[in-house]
């Protein structure tokens, strides 16, 4: 699932670089960024709604009412607002079938996607961008064996893959990390190489090659930061993705034990209980994903938008 | 055409080759495979007596042209479970899988097209913003929990539409029995409905996208301003000049879009007991049939390439400028 938006997305940042090199300059970018969002609201939105996001993922266990994990079972299946027997607990979303409080198992539950998220983007990001940036740079052999190697990748639908390597290794974070992101590398990759290209022809880098600067320095230290605009682009689509692709996995069984409550694993739960008539198990944590995941897709079309007005409106 | 053809051809099979590297070390990743094998309490002698029944104990490029081997005979492995050939269960459900996948894809596709040249027609309107926020929410949802509230309100809810079960349209179709097939199409459908927007919920919303921004990007070129200026009707030179340019992009992504809506059918079929290939892919994880599994990537990365390779070239057919590039 995640490769299919990918392609989408390296259309819109070969848009972002083209526009790269004429665009004005005489705001400063945090000013023209402030203003920019002010006047589309949504993206406003969108950044408010992260934020909260991220502050529940990194202070959940201060929040949460309740241990997202401690069981009673003459609590099971309390519908939202219900209170308990002395009616000092109120439990805002209800318990599950085990009688643990949703609320908090949604709050603890934002902490693994938002962490599997950004890590797995970032474990991607940078071995793509790295390997592109090499393949760019050096070309040859190095470049044929880098690009024929995405090739593969870009061929078949590495979902697949993916789920038979976590049914290999079984389930675990760091091996979802992992999995996931090497699963997107490729993207950047191709976007990294291009760029680079174009770069090492361009005056600086030849004024840095003639002063005697060692290739790595000007790879990293005078090419990367001017491709990194659109592969921050790519990284933030890449991020709603990821988090899709981790509740898709979780909710099939191979994502996170089940023993730490996440989105996905949550929403599998619900299954066994659906026919029952419980949907507040069913509803909240999907609507969490949802939120986190739109909140992200809208932030980055406005972030294409910014880095090149041409395209505004147009996808 | 020809040496596009065999140019095409030859990186097909390298990614074919690829795939199954891949898909052979994989089951090697976590140490010897022997161990998926046995039962947790096998002792010494079993262990050993299974490692070298299955070859294991051979060295490992050894073991991979056995496997390609056998591949090309048609051996994709034996299912740990049910202890029969995985490429004959994965068949079996393949059908149902496919029907869900076309039908999902249809919707996709039939959906997306008129709705992208509406909002691109009005763009800047109410009616555009509601298309592309319409289709923001649905890039944004995940399609399980999708099936989730649709089986919640639709299916128990509204009780308008059955929520599980499969009613079978190829099979009878392609055993050549069209009085049953076309019979219960109308079921067959009813069935598909709920599962097909499960699984086509994010490409529907994608490909909108994609059919607006392009319908766009050819209204503002040249022709499209010399085609006004002869005073054709707006209609026919929406239809005509620039509906089939801007459907261009849709078509590339046509064969991709088919492995990605594959790739979607696990959860989708696991949500709705639909009988296919996911939910047999979801219940071999759950019983680490790792065999299956790896039979199931391998058939359906097949699938995903040859449907690349005929895409590309019908392509390249459409427009010289590829095979010639």
């Amino acid at each position: 699932m995640a490769t299919h938006m990918d392609n989408v997305n390296t259309s819109a940042a070969a848009a972002v670089i083209r526009l790269e090199e004429t665009r004005p300059n005489e705001m400063s970018i945090l000013k023209r960024a402030r203003l920019s969002m002010l006047k589309a609201r949504w993206p406003l939105v969108a950044l408010v709604l992260l934020l909260i996001i991220l502050f529940l993922a990194v202070f959940g266990p201060a929040i949460a009412p309740r241990d997202p994990n401690r069981q009673d079972l003459i609590l099971r299946l309390l519908p939202p607002m219900s209170t308990d027997r002395t009616g000092e607990i109120t439990y805002v979303l209800g318990t599950d079938g085990m009688g643990r409080d949703l609320l908090s198992r949604v709050i603890y539950g934002t902490r693994i996607s938002i962490a599997v998220g950004f890590v797995a983007v970032a474990v991607g990001g940078i071995l793509g961008t790295t390997l592109g940036m090499l393949a760019g740079y050096f070309g040859g052999p190095l470049d044929d064996i880098i690009m024929r190697l995405a090739d593969i990748q870009l061929a078949f639908p590495f979902i697949l893959l993916t789920i038979m390597m976590l049914v290999v290794l079984g389930p675990g974070v760091a091996n979802l990390v992992l999995v996931l992101g090497i699963s997107q590398w490729v993207t950047y990759a191709r976007i990294a190489r291009g760029q680079t290209m174009a770069q090492r022809e361009r005056e600086y880098v030849e004024a840095a090659r003639c002063l005697g600067t060692p290739r790595g320095r000007i790879i990293f230290r005078q090419i990367l930061p001017n491709i990194l605009a659109p592969i921050i682009v790519i990284a933030s689509f890449n991020v709603a993705s990821v988090i899709l692709a981790e509740a898709s996995l979780s909710f099939l069984g191979l994502g996170v034990p089940p023993t730490i409550p996440t989105w996905g694993g949550i929403l599998a739960e619900s299954r066994d209980q659906l026919l029952g008539g419980y949907w507040w198990l069913a509803v909240y944590p999907g609507l969490a994903i949802m939120l986190t995941v739109l909140s992200l897709n809208i932030l980055g079309d406005w972030l294409r938008d910014f880095l090149d007005p041409r395209l505004r409106g147009r996808e | 055409m020809g040496k596009y053809i065999i140019r095409r051809l030859w990186q097909s099979v390298i990614v074919i080759l690829g795939v199954t590297v891949l898909a052979f070390v994989t089951l090697h990743l976590a140490g010897d495979p022997t161990y998926l094998y046995v039962s947790e309490r096998a002792g010494q002698e079993e262990i050993e007596a299974t490692r070298q029944k299955l070859g294991f104990d051979r060295p490992l490029p050894e073991q991979y042209f056995k496997f390609l081997g056998g591949m090309l005979q048609g051996d994709l492995g034996t299912s740990l479970r049910a202890r029969q050939p995985a490429l004959g269960l994965i068949l079996e459900r393949l059908p149902a899988t496919i029907e869900l996948t076309l039908f999902s894809m249809l919707l996709a596709t039939l959906i997306a097209i008129p709705i992208g040249i509406l909002a691109a027609l009005r763009r800047g309107t109410p009616l555009d913003g509601g298309v592309m926020l319409f289709a923001m929410i649905g890039q944004s949802i995940p399609g399980f929990w999708l099936g989730i509230m649709l089986i919640l309100f639709v299916g128990l809810g509204l009780r308008w539409l059955p929520i599980s079960g499969h009613v079978p349209f190829l099979q009878p179709l392609f055993a050549g029995d069209f009085g049953t097939a076309f019979g219960s199409l109308p079921e067959s459908i009813r069935h598909l409905i709920l599962p097909a927007v499960t699984v086509g919920v994010f490409s529907l919303s994608r490909n909108a996208r994609l059919v607006r921004s392009s319908m766009l990007e050819v209204l503002s070129l040249e022709y499209i301003t010399t085609a006004r200026s002869k005073g054709l009707r707006e209609g026919t030179i929406v239809m005509r000049h620039a509906f089939r340019n801007a459907l261009f992009p849709l078509v590339t992504i046509l064969g991709l879009e088919f492995g990605f809506l594959l790739s979607g059918v696990v959860v989708a079929e696991t949500v709705f007991s639909w009988p296919g290939v996911g939910r047999l892919v979801f219940n071999a994880i759950n019983q680490r049939d790792i065999p299956l599994v790896q039979a199931a990537v391998v058939v359906f990365s097949f699938i995903f390439v040859g449907l690349n390779l005929l895409v590309d070239i019908v392509y390249a057919y459409l427009d010289p400028r590829i095979r010639l590039s």
